[in-house]
């Protein structure tokens, strides 16, 4: 009998499910397990693209070619940007903390789907090897930009169609992952959960999920015509033979627009959830911050134009394109004046998570606001192209994306290992970061605004300052990330043991064991109150 | 784990899959009338080359086919498994007649050079190439829709033999038919797009 109740408290890492060794791992359809296989892959591809961009940056440290060949140069962006965008930022908050966390926060035993959720990762597995393989294969990586812009993607004779096949494999996979998602959300609520008074990380999971599900499959057919075009030789997209290398432009941000979306709303739904929690105050306009992942994944369909203000489109499109731009910062704004508000008069605990949240606020309002000098029509035509624009993408993705990333890693630690990290060098490790972040990315603020092109591995004499500090910047900002992961990586190994709840949570995944059992709950949890009513 | 049945889920998550195949054929759609909108004439006088006779056959085959499916799931919820069966193979019988009608029809536009990257597909007109291209990009993918659509239907039968498909555990057959259904729509739209608008 004893025996019989020790079985049934064994964690997630202990219950191997019959399994032996590794397949405890490969076949598991446990969202807990696959998540963090997601995790650990996604962390490796991460450090592989941050190496490629400090070997850019390395490149770029002052004029003249320092380490490199041009045409190596253009490999490593494309690499680094593909692996960025398609192995981590977008798979990234979904399929790690999605997986990990949205059961948990639902008070689910699983997701809807565990099988095809094993599927999607296996999927990614795949896409990725094949991304990787261009390392190695042929006329080696593509050198075409992420963008995979025709004609120079249909011409080039670097292994653009594997790094295509690639991110339709990817795509594919995310499609599973947001319809998985979105079947959970609807269908596996705790009993008293209604759709508000479910988390907000709930609710930008499901705004996110919707934009995987109805906009991938664009980006799917238009990379399956550029293979189609290279291997057949059809002018589809290339104006030599007839095609219409614009329509690809379209086909593309009508995407890879949407997708940005897919990238960021949910890291603004693990702000919603931290800043409560340390602030120990309900959060300010649950339903606007609702509302508002909603409105941006309904608006972000409308504003792809915004990335072709230089490649011919009528002036009539172009004013249409820029006021649909302006509108989907409201959202975003609203997000942001809620948070502050949240935390106005609140008891705030400047714990990692915390930190890591604040630092999200403040990059993301940078990133967000010049978002709206390049959304402008007569600013854009002065910096399309330039380090404003790489400026501006890394102060959203990563000082946005990235860092909440890094504060859900912090936040839900403790409920996934059961275990704490040392508290101090987290802070540290986020110091350093920040201090690396505003080093290595500010200066392209004042370098594209001076006029420096994006995507040369040449500068003129003048940029010279700016692309000096960026460089230190980025040997900063990679110790801040080493000392992060390490941290993290002795946290799981050495960390002491804690209990259910070391944040004064109020959501549902602190009320089961951490790290949980294999079905979560003991007893399926009924909700009565709304996700964060702390008492003051 | 315990075993979870939601037979609302799996209906969801299905529909949610079809609405990503019509996107993914949306993507198609929108790059075919810009390019019929681009060259009006050259993609008439293409379009008059493919044989409208085969294109009415299959389109009654898919249509009819839609049809046997339905029926195959009001047999299953009258308990009628073995009726079931009859109605799925003809199902697939009709794939077949679809299938081969498409493998004469694109034997002989590979005869006639019209196949892209054959010699005489290069010196015809560029709007005719655009239309070509995108003849065998859209049929073929629908095509292989109806390979994967037949293999599922293939699946259910086996599920029918096994009682794990019964008349009060029906969802995968339903799942099934929803797919096949979006098989013969796709077609419905290909059909005038290319064979009958001129």
């Amino acid at each position: 009998m004893t025996d019989l109740i020790q079985k049934e408290h064994l964690n997630f890492f202990q219950d191997k499910q019959g399994r032996k060794g590794i397949f405890a791992w490969l076949l598991s359809t446990d969202h807990k397990r696959i998540g963090l296989m997601y995790l650990y892959s996604i962390m490796v591809f991460f450090l592989v693209a941050m190496a490629l961009g400090f070997l850019m940056r390395l490149e770029l440290i002052k004029p003249g070619k320092q380490i490199m060949e041009p045409e190596t140069y253009n490999q490593l962006f494309t690499l680094h940007g593909v692996i960025m965008i398609f192995l981590f930022i977008i798979p990234g908050i979904p399929a790690v903390f999605g997986n990990i966390i949205l059961p948990l926060i639902l008070g689910a035993k699983d997701v809807a789907f565990p099988r095809l959720n094993l599927f999607s990762y296996y999927l990614y597995v795949v896409g990725a090897l094949f991304a990787l393989s261009t390392l190695v294969l042929g006329d080696g990586p593509a050198d075409t930009g992420w963008t995979f812009y025709a004609p120079y993607s249909v011409r080039t004779g670097t292994n653009v169609s594997l790094s295509v096949l690639a991110a339709f494999i990817l795509g594919f996979s995310s499609i599973l992952t947001g319809l998985n998602f979105l079947t959970t959300i609807h269908r596996m609520r705790a009993p008293g959960m209604t759709w508000f008074k479910m988390p907000l990380f709930a609710w930008s999971t499901y705004a996110t999920s919707w934009i995987q599900v109805l906009a991938t499959p664009i980006i799917g057919i238009t990379l399956l015509m550029i293979i189609a075009e290279r291997v057949l030789g059809i002018g589809l997209f290339d104006p030599a033979l007839g095609g219409d290398p614009i329509l690809y432009q379209h086909l593309f941000w009508i995407y890879s627009h949407p997708a940005v979306y897919i990238m960021i709303l949910p890291g603004m739904g693990i702000i919603s959830e931290i800043i409560p929690v340390f602030s120990r105050r309900r959060i300010y306009g649950y339903k606007a911050i609702a509302y508002s992942s909603l409105a941006i994944a309904f608006i972000g369909y409308f504003v792809w134009g915004h990335h072709m203000f230089t490649s011919g489109m009528s002036g009539q499109a172009r004013i249409v394109f820029s006021l649909l731009t302006f509108l989907v910062a409201i959202p975003s704004a609203i997000k942001v004046f809620n948070w502050i508000a949240t935390m106005y008069k609140g008891a705030i605990d400047m714990q990692p998570p915390m930190l890591w949240a604040m630092g999200f606020i403040f990059l993301f309002t940078i990133g967000g606001l010049t978002g709206l000098v390049l959304g402008a029509l007569a600013t854009d035509v002065h910096l399309h192209d330039t380090y404003f624009v790489v400026a501006h993408f890394h102060f959203v993705m990563f000082g946005g994306t990235g860092y909440a990333f890094i504060a859900a890693l912090h936040y839900w630690f403790p409920k996934i290992y059961g275990k704490m990290y040392n508290i101090k060098r987290a802070k540290t490790a986020f110091w350093i970061t920040i201090t690396g972040f505003m080093l290595l990315y500010f200066p392209m603020f004042i370098a594209g605004f001076k006029g420096m092109p994006r995507r040369y591995y040449n500068q003129l004499p003048h940029f010279q300052v700016e692309n000096f500090i960026s460089t230190v910047g980025s040997w900063v900002l990679i110790t801040g990330i080493i000392l992060m992961i390490t941290n993290i990586v002795i946290g799981v190994r050495k960390g002491h043991k804690i209990g259910k709840n070391p944040w004064n949570g109020l959501t549902l995944e602190w009320q089961t064991d951490s790290p949980p059992t294999i079905e979560n709950f003991d007893e399926i949890p009924t909700v009565t109150e709304a996700p964060y009513e702390y008492k003051s | 784990m315990t075993l979870h049945r939601d037979d609302e889920a799996s209906k969801m998550g299905m529909w949610i899959f079809l609405f990503t195949e019509l996107l993914l054929f949306g993507g198609l759609f929108l790059v075919y009338s810009i390019y019929r909108h681009k060259n009006p004439d050259p993609f008439a006088h293409a379009g008059s080359e493919l044989d409208v006779f085969i294109g009415t056959i299959n389109t009654i085959a898919l249509i009819t086919s839609s049809l046997t499916v339905a029926l195959s799931i009001t047999a299953i919820q009258k308990n009628k498994p073995k009726l079931a069966i009859g109605f799925l193979w003809l199902t697939i019988v009709f794939a077949l007649v679809f299938m081969v009608n498409k493998y004469f029809e694109w034997g002989a536009k590979f005869e006639h050079g019209l196949f892209p990257g054959q010699e005489h597909f290069m010196s015809i007109d560029k709007g005719e190439q655009l239309f070509f291209f995108l003849y065998f990009f859209m049929t073929g993918l629908h095509g292989l829709h109806v390979v994967v659509g037949s293999i599922l239907l293939g699946f259910v039968i086996m599920r029918i033999r096994q009682k794990r498909v019964t008349h009060d555990n029906f969802v995968f057959h339903e799942n099934g038919g929803l797919y096949w259904h979006l098989v013969d729509l796709i077609w419905i739209y290909l059909f005038p797009l290319f064979y009958l608008i001129k």
